[in-house]
């Protein structure tokens, strides 16, 4: 077994597992293998620093190729570089600090878990593959399974919202699926045969024409999930209604399945298509960033305050995935991680926080900070780490993606980029709004100065975000320089051409 | 030879120690054992401070007559391009070994006084957490060899203030005070990356050194392309201005300073007073070669705002009845004041005798704006309000705080020998030989300032005793420590011959007092503190009468003329109910609405077309007869 496939077989492995032990232990099950998995990910970074301290300088490590439909030539191609690898340690982040945001779940347990896994297996499944076949597979087995958690386990209008997310990426798929066939149709343009391994598209000229035609399907497919405007509106109907774990995984990985496939596939396979809309999508990527961001201030729902924010910090990515420069892509991955983690610590708060006070209405809360002083304060870290404060991952996402915009001479991606820039002041406001109103000032509810603080499973899964997040935020160069060397190889064959 | 500075980075180091152990483990710890391990801190920031002082500007840093830049440290912390790299180091020159002394000694003084002022507080530790935080930060932000850097701290000021303001964070006005002032500071600091972005874009570098390295052919080359009638670097330098116009409360980005004084009271004496809000004074000061001799027209709106600022600030200082506003509003007036000193300052030799002037008043008014905040803190103390009208007759009862602050008040108002007098005198030689204008507007400010810190003081030292309480009771010995220290600074500091020490090209010059500036600033402040005792030494309703023989410009300046009133009504007519309301309910109606339509649409269409598939085999005979009689028509009439 090759190290990456046993990034899909531990948690299919736990899912099997929780099928047949009982429901009082399901949880436990859950927590190991997300504990194994997520060794298994820091693992595969040591190996992957140790193989290119060895001097490997292969674009792709560890690589697997198995023909799986030899006529169509689809492959079960697997490999990992800077990138990728930075996005499975974040996924086996979020997933193990889920099962512990989850430790309350009561019904249908057994059930919930194991839709849970098939979900990042799916996710662990996209970020390792090279074949693009396999990876749209693996994307639909993700968005799928996101059906039935928000339907069974979600709350308020449930249904509602988890129909509406579901037609809404479906639709997306359909775009996406077009546009991978073209890339596929579109591979061998002198003649040879035909491939989905992406690798080896970007080494050949998809024919502008083409280009022009493929790029928006696929750039739409794949911005939908990545809540480009105006196609985000499944975002905040559908984490309103998710539960928690749900939430942080959608939010930190899922969402993120959209800016990789936007960069990676969209722009970097088809950069003439790209540049030809460019401007289009630019126009949407920063209305999307200050759009969201404006939206956020109205709102009174923590959870639709942090949708709206999504939208705002996941149009960075896509803004960035348009900017044509290394240093930007390197800020959009860098944005992937960060925004991840970040509103996966905020979905985890929320999630605890609910389930004290039962509302999710700031107004109804006031003076929080003095029940529950371990949430309270982690709800602040986690906004200062939202609004960009230095020391935490944002402010290195951030600050890559706006130097590496504006190494850009047009105008008008300056002015974009101003724009896109202006938007974390708004940020400011609703962060401190929210945070202020739900948690300084007097006590609001007599009933609420009774309620428990942080049990020891949500301070596993904030401690563990937090550290996380600071982390990268105090340490960025090591992050950074992997993704931006990850970047170059492709990088340089599309300047080239 | 090369001098070992590399100690100094133990200054920060130590307090984000203190920091990290009194903020996590606080709770845990004994009130005062965290306190004290926070005090220890900066104590040995404070030691290390002096001896980086002392040996550099008495021994080391003179080299051939100019002083060296050392940077014993700087470390690669995020690389984007080989040369725009983001780096955390130390740099020892004039200016932040001057800083460095300011901020640890005005943080060693508040960290002792609080000792009493916090006594018994809930959150004492909480308290010690976030000023080593201060600390620290501001350290990191003087020390910066790189704009980036600077930034970086810059935010954790930043943050470390809106944590301090709201410190009392069950008190809705303390709440709202902090998150203005942080919201307010960072659309500022909006301009100020983009400063940043469009200097580091065309120089290739965020290195302070090589920023200002003679002869930078970038910097040239900026200073040669035009956009929208001034040059790109000229922009650059504006946009980075915004940024330290506000922090340091310039007009019209000062809403948030008197607010801030919502924060208990030795927080305003060493953030809104002392160091933080002197950051864009700094800021400016760090990079003036690049002001003063490429972007002369920056450079003058830095002189404008600063002399609006300290003329605007005074006016409405003269009616503010609230202790620690009337303060706020002086430290706005004196900001202006060394921005207006920076902003007429040459470069070379005795011309850049504004920049040396700026740096010795920020030096100064730390001090005695630092004593001022703790003894209005010690009045505070003992009577339990911020209102002037709750005060009178002090004196009595608080002898020490009453000397140090009539030092304090003496120093601001330009009397000799105290230490405002030698500053303020070199800022208005400056001006004087720059913009008669200027020199003007700031004489008369001069008045202004001795008139309001008088009528501060007389009316809460002499005059009519109130019904206290309880008897207002002297501050507890931590307290007076601190006063009759930052007393004996003020009384001492301003016979530092600064030029010696601290110019704009790193060459020291020779200045003394000029007599012909001197004498008509002593006499107005003379004349500013004769009105004010006339006014208010003893009782008398003269006070009232002049208020209100013109009300209306009273009522502007208590009102602060009425700036606050129109950002309320930016941010909640225009940013809240004409942007984001409209932009939540276009969300929901329209983008959502028309999502949620195209579904109601496939769904009436299903609805409607369902039918066709209804498992009748008698429906679907009759509709495949009429097809094929349907087609055979179409096709006989076609062929027809």
């Amino acid at each position: 077994m090759d190290k990456l496939s046993l990034l899909i077989w531990v948690p299919v492995i736990t899912m099997i597992v929780m099928a047949f032990v009982n429901d009082s232990k399901v949880k436990w099950v859950g927590a190991i293998g997300a504990a194994v998995q997520l060794v298994q990910s820091v693992l595969l970074l040591f190996s992957f620093f140790a193989a290119r301290e060895a001097g490997d300088t292969s674009e792709m490590l560890f690589t697997t190729d198995i023909v799986w439909y030899k006529y169509l030539n689809i492959h079960y191609a697997t490999g990992v570089d800077g990138v990728s690898i930075a996005l499975i340690l974040l996924t086996s982040i979020i997933v193990f600090t889920g099962v512990f945001a989850s430790w309350e779940i009561k019904d249908r347990t057994k059930e919930f878990f194991i839709t849970l896994y098939m979900l990042a297996t799916g996710v662990f499944g996209f970020f390792i593959s090279l074949d693009l076949f396999t990876m749209f597979l693996f994307y639909e087995l993700a968005v799928i399974p996101m059906y039935l958690l928000i339907g069974i386990w979600g709350t308020g209008p449930k249904e509602y919202s988890a129909m509406k997310l579901t037609l809404m990426l479906m639709g997306a798929s359909a775009f996406l699926l077009v546009g991978i066939l073209g890339i596929y149709f579109n591979s061998a343009p002198d003649g040879g045969q035909l491939t989905f391994n992406f690798i080896e598209i970007s080494k050949i000229d998809i024919p502008a024409s083409a280009q022009y035609f493929f790029f928006p399907l696929t750039f739409i497919g794949f911005g939908v999930l990545g809540a480009l405007y105006p196609f985000h509106t499944w975002s905040p109907d559908g984490h309103a209604s998710a539960p928690t774990a749900v939430s942080m995984l959608h939010a930190g990985v899922l969402m993120k399945l959209g800016g990789y496939g936007a960069l990676r596939i969209a722009v970097m396979l088809m950069p003439e298509g790209a540049q030809h809309y460019q401007w289009i999508f630019i126009i949407l990527a920063t209305i999307g960033a200050v759009y969201g961001a404006f939206g956020a201030i109205w709102q009174k729902d923590l959870k639709f305050i942090n949708a709206y924010s999504s939208v705002s910090h996941l149009a960075f990515i896509l803004f960035a995935a348009l900017m044509f420069n290394q240093v930007a892509f390197e800020g959009a991955v860098l944005q992937m991680i960060s925004h991840g983690l970040i509103t996966a610590l905020f979905f985890a708060l929320i999630g605890m926080i609910y389930s004290r006070t039962k509302t999710r209405n700031i107004n109804e809360m006031g003076g929080l900070m003095k029940v529950m002083p371990v949430l309270g304060v982690a709800y602040f870290i986690a906004g200062f780490a939202s609004l960009g404060l230095p020391g935490f991952s944002a402010f290195v996402a951030e600050m890559t993606i706006f130097v590496g915009a504006f190494q850009n001479e047009q105008m008008f991606i300056r002015v974009a980029t101003i724009l896109v820039i202006s938007s974390i002041v708004i940020t400011a406001v609703y962060v401190l709004r929210a945070a202020g109103t739900m948690l300084m000032g007097a006590i609001k509810n007599k009933d609420f100065e009774l309620l428990p603080d942080a049990h020891w499973y949500d301070k596993v899964a904030v401690f563990v975000l937090i550290a996380v997040i600071a982390g990268m935020g105090l340490f960025p160069n090591w992050l950074a320089t992997m993704i931006y060397d990850g970047l170059g190889p492709m990088f340089e064959r599309f300047v080239v051409n | 030879m090369q001098i070992d500075f590399s100690y100094v980075i133990w200054i920060p180091a130590v307090l984000l120690v203190s920091f990290l152990v009194v903020g996590l483990f606080g709770d845990k710890l004994k009130p005062m054992l965290s306190g004290a391990i926070a005090t220890l801190a900066i104590l040995l920031g404070m030691v290390l401070s002096y001896t980086a002082a002392f040996q550099y500007f008495l021994s080391k840093g003179l080299v051939d007559g100019t002083y060296q830049t050392f940077i014993p440290q700087n470390w690669e912390w995020l690389t984007f391009y080989d040369t725009l790299v983001i780096k955390l180091g130390v740099m020892i020159d004039p200016i932040s070994i001057m800083m460095l002394v300011v901020v640890t000694t005005i943080s060693s003084m508040v960290h002792i006084y609080s000792f009493g002022y916090m006594k018994g507080e809930k959150g004492f530790e909480r308290f010690y957490a976030y000023l080593s935080l201060f600390s620290f930060s501001m350290i990191g932000l003087v020390i910066a060899t790189n704009i980036f850097q600077m930034y970086i701290f810059w935010e954790l000021v930043g943050v470390s203030s809106f944590l301090l303001i709201g410190f009392y964070y069950t008190k809705p006005s303390a709440v709202a005070a902090s998150k203005k002032a942080f919201i307010v500071t960072r659309f500022a600091d909006f301009g100020f990356l983009v400063g940043i972005l469009v200097l580091s874009y065309y120089t290739k570098t965020f290195d302070f050194q090589e920023l200002m390295s003679p002869g930078n052919a970038a910097i040239t080359n900026m200073t040669g392309i035009s956009f929208m009638g001034m040059s790109v670097l000229s922009w650059a330098l504006l946009l980075i201005f915004m940024g330290g116009a506000g922090k340091s409360a310039m007009f019209p980005l000062h809403i948030w300073l008197p607010d801030a004084m919502e924060g208990p009271t030795p927080v305003s004496a060493l953030i809104h007073a002392a160091t933080m809000v002197v950051a864009g004074v700094y800021l400016v000061a760090r990079l003036f070669g690049l002001y003063v001799l490429h972007a002369p027209d920056a450079l003058a709106i830095v002189a404008g705002v600063g002399a609006f600022t300290s003329l605007f600030a005074a006016l409405i200082a003269v009616t503010q009845t609230d202790i620690k506003r009337v303060l706020a509003f002086s430290t706005m007036s004196q900001i202006g004041y060394m921005m207006l000193a920076l902003g007429v300052s040459g470069y070379v030799g005795a011309e850049g005798l504004g920049f040396t002037a700026s740096m010795f008043h920020l030096f100064t008014h730390a001090m005695f704006k630092a004593l001022l905040f703790l003894g209005a803190g010690a009045v505070i103390h003992a009577v339990h309000s911020n209102e002037m009208g709750d005060m009178g007759g002090l004196r009595k009862y608080l002898p020490i705080t009453h000397i140090t602050f009539l030092i304090a008040a003496l120093a601001i108002s330009g009397i000799p020998p105290f230490a405002g007098f030698f500053s303020k005198d070199e800022i208005l030689v400056a001006a004087y030989a720059s913009n008669q204008l200027y020199f003007w507007t700031e004489w008369a400010v001069a008045g202004l300032t001795a008139f309001y810190m008088f009528r501060l003081y007389f009316n809460i030292f002499w005059g009519t005793d109130r019904d206290y309480e309880h008897k207002p009771h002297e501050a507890p010995f931590s307290m007076s420590f601190a006063l009759i220290f930052l007393a004996i600074m003020t009384s001492i500091v301003g016979f530092i011959p600064f030029s010696q020490y601290v110019s704009p090209n790193l060459v020291p010059f020779t200045t003394h007092i000029h007599w012909n500036v001197a004498i008509p600033s002593i006499a107005i402040g003379v004349v500013g503190i004769l009105v004010a005792a006339i006014l208010y030494l003893k009782p008398k309703a003269t006070a009232d009468k002049i208020a209100n023989a013109m009300p209306g410009l009273y009522k502007l300046s208590l009102r602060k003329f009425y700036i606050d009133e129109i950002y309320v009504w930016v941010t909640h007519s225009i940013i809240f109910n004409s942007i984001a309301r409209p932009i939540a309910w276009f969300d929901k109606k329209v983008v959502d609405g028309s999502m949620d339509g195209m579904a109601w649409i496939t769904n009436k269409v299903s609805d409607k077309t369902k039918g066709l598939q209804s498992g009748q085999l008698q429906q679907y005979a009759f509709v495949m007869i009429a097809g094929v009689v349907g087609l055979a028509l179409f096709i006989l009439y076609y062929l027809n």
